[in-house]
């Protein structure tokens, strides 16, 4: 079985194997949002959502022009 | 009773309000003043001698608005007694969390570079080498934090704020003309008409006004000092105390800016402290004190903040009440950010003009998203109880953050493309 350890080594695949984990656990911790998914909050979500969505598009577009 | 003796009462009870007040003021005053970092002193000394005392009055709406946004801090951090990283994670489970942690960690780390910049460029006015404030400051921030008590760091912290009322002084040391700073400052106008330009300083106030960091920190300062429900009117009155000293400072800087550099083409606060001292060497040196000041309280929030957020999400333990061997985690985080954001400077040729551009795009991905949480947090009343928003709070605040959202976003946006206002 490939692990970190086999590929980075024992020292540097340890913390990362250790990092990961804890990612891992944070996000189970969190898996399900606590608060209660009202019209309201989905809809803020959807914003959210879209906003970030069209802003990386932008984003995107101004390293496009920077580079041609 | 006779007319001495109800003195007497009240002078008694102003002092015991005092004396509460000076035992719970903290997070909002620090924050607040702390708002008015080198980027914020930079863009009121801009703004002064860009249109003089003509755009005082915009300043003046932007005390509500700090306050409104910075007092659901308060309630959200007494309430839950978490952060806003971890209220995130546990509301909105873990892509929104991990979204605005990251978000949060990069745009502080940024944020915390300009801090730098400023501290260099004030302490260069003296001839003092970059590399020698680097080290002192970041000594001097470590030093602040290792004494293991929040209370001591939060009074050491006030004393700075405090300082950064200098440019107080400052206003009456240019002698400007009262009645022109009232006729002209007080009453709502565009000077030389709405245009690009006037919109962008517009926008640029509204985004030093209210950073991402200054709700993460509020909020983990208020958990980490331990203030219950019955804390929060003490709470609310710091911040409100607190965003009346920050537009105070602000309009008194523009005052002196706008008084001895008015229609000259000044960048930063570095170039006209440079150029006061020339002409005024006390007034340069209040200007380049202050920015200095400025940077160095921007700094220990915005490192503190990051430390905070590390520590909710992760699980570590993470409160200046704690030592080092108690919480190694919390300030190795606080450290780390220090020494790569003052090494940053550092390194000749860097790009410190691109980097103070990033932030600007970088932050108005986090804001809408750290705004519309604390709107819909401080909504749902399973979390905050008889503390959720009222209905004229919700008026006030959501249409507050849908004006900043839409105008940090607008700044952020001109700033990637600036042929838009021309």
């Amino acid at each position: 079985m490939v692990t970190f350890e086999t590929i980075l080594g024992h020292r540097i695949g340890g913390v990362l194997r250790r990092w990961t984990e804890k990612v891992n656990e944070i996000n189970r911790k969190y898996e399900t949002p606590r608060i209660r998914m009202s019209r309201g909050v989905t809809i803020a979500l959807l914003f959210l959502r879209i906003y970030l969505i069209l802003l990386v598009l932008l984003l995107g577009y101004k390293f496009w022009t920077l580079l041609t | 009773m006779d007319i001495g003796s109800t003195f007497f009462y009240k002078y008694r009870r102003f002092i015991k309000t005092l004396k509460i007040y000076l035992f719970v003021a903290g997070p909002g005053l620090i924050v607040m003043l702390a708002d008015n970092d080198a980027g914020g002193i930079t863009t009121y000394t801009v703004t002064g001698a860009k249109f003089g005392y003509g755009l005082i009055w915009f300043l003046l709406l932007l005390l509500p608005v700090a306050y409104i946004v910075q007092e659901m801090t308060v309630r959200l951090g007494a309430v839950t007694k978490r952060g806003h990283a971890e209220a995130i994670f546990d509301a909105f489970g873990s892509f929104w969390g991990w979204f605005s942690f990251l978000d949060l960690v990069l745009v502080n780390w940024l944020t915390l570079v300009t801090e730098f910049i400023g501290m260099t460029a004030a302490l260069a006015i003296f001839h003092i080498p970059p590399v020698v404030t680097v080290v002192l400051v970041s000594i001097g921030m470590m030093l602040m934090v290792l004494q293991g008590k929040y209370w001591t760091w939060e009074k050491i912290a006030i004393l700075l704020a405090v300082l950064n009322l200098i440019y107080i002084p400052a206003a009456f040391l240019v002698h400007p003309s009262v009645g022109e700073v009232l006729s002209i400052g007080l009453i709502p106008h565009f000077p030389g008409g709405f245009n690009g330009t006037l919109f962008f300083f517009l926008m640029a106030n509204i985004g030093t006004t209210i950073a991402p960091w200054m709700i993460f920190f509020q909020q983990s300062a208020v958990v980490d000092k331990g203030m219950k429900e019955k804390d929060i009117p003490w709470g609310q009155m710091d911040t409100l105390i607190g965003s009346a000293f920050t537009v105070l400072v602000a309009i008194f800087l523009v005052v002196v800016t706008g008084t001895v550099l008015y229609g000259m083409e000044v960048e930063s606060a570095a170039q006209a402290a440079s150029i006061m001292m020339t002409t005024n060497p006390l007034l340069g040196t209040c200007i380049a004190i202050g920015l200095f000041n400025a940077g160095f309280l921007g700094a220990i929030c915005i490192s503190l903040a990051s430390s905070w957020a590390f520590g909710e999400v992760f699980g570590w333990a993470h409160s200046l009440n704690m030592k080092i061997r108690e919480a190694p985690w919390f300030y190795a985080c606080y450290l780390f950010a220090l020494v790569t954001a003052g090494g940053v400077v550092l390194v000749p040729h860097a790009p410190l003009v691109l980097i103070t551009l990033f932030i600007q795009v970088i932050a108005i991905t986090l804001l809408p998203a750290a705004l519309v949480f604390l709107i819909l947090l401080l909504n749902n009343e399973e979390i905050m109880g008889k503390y959720r928003n009222t209905t004229l709070q919700n008026i006030a605040g959501t249409g507050i953050v849908v004006a900043i959202i839409v105008l940090s976003t607008l700044y952020g946006i001109t700033t990637l493309f600036p042929e838009l206002l021309t």
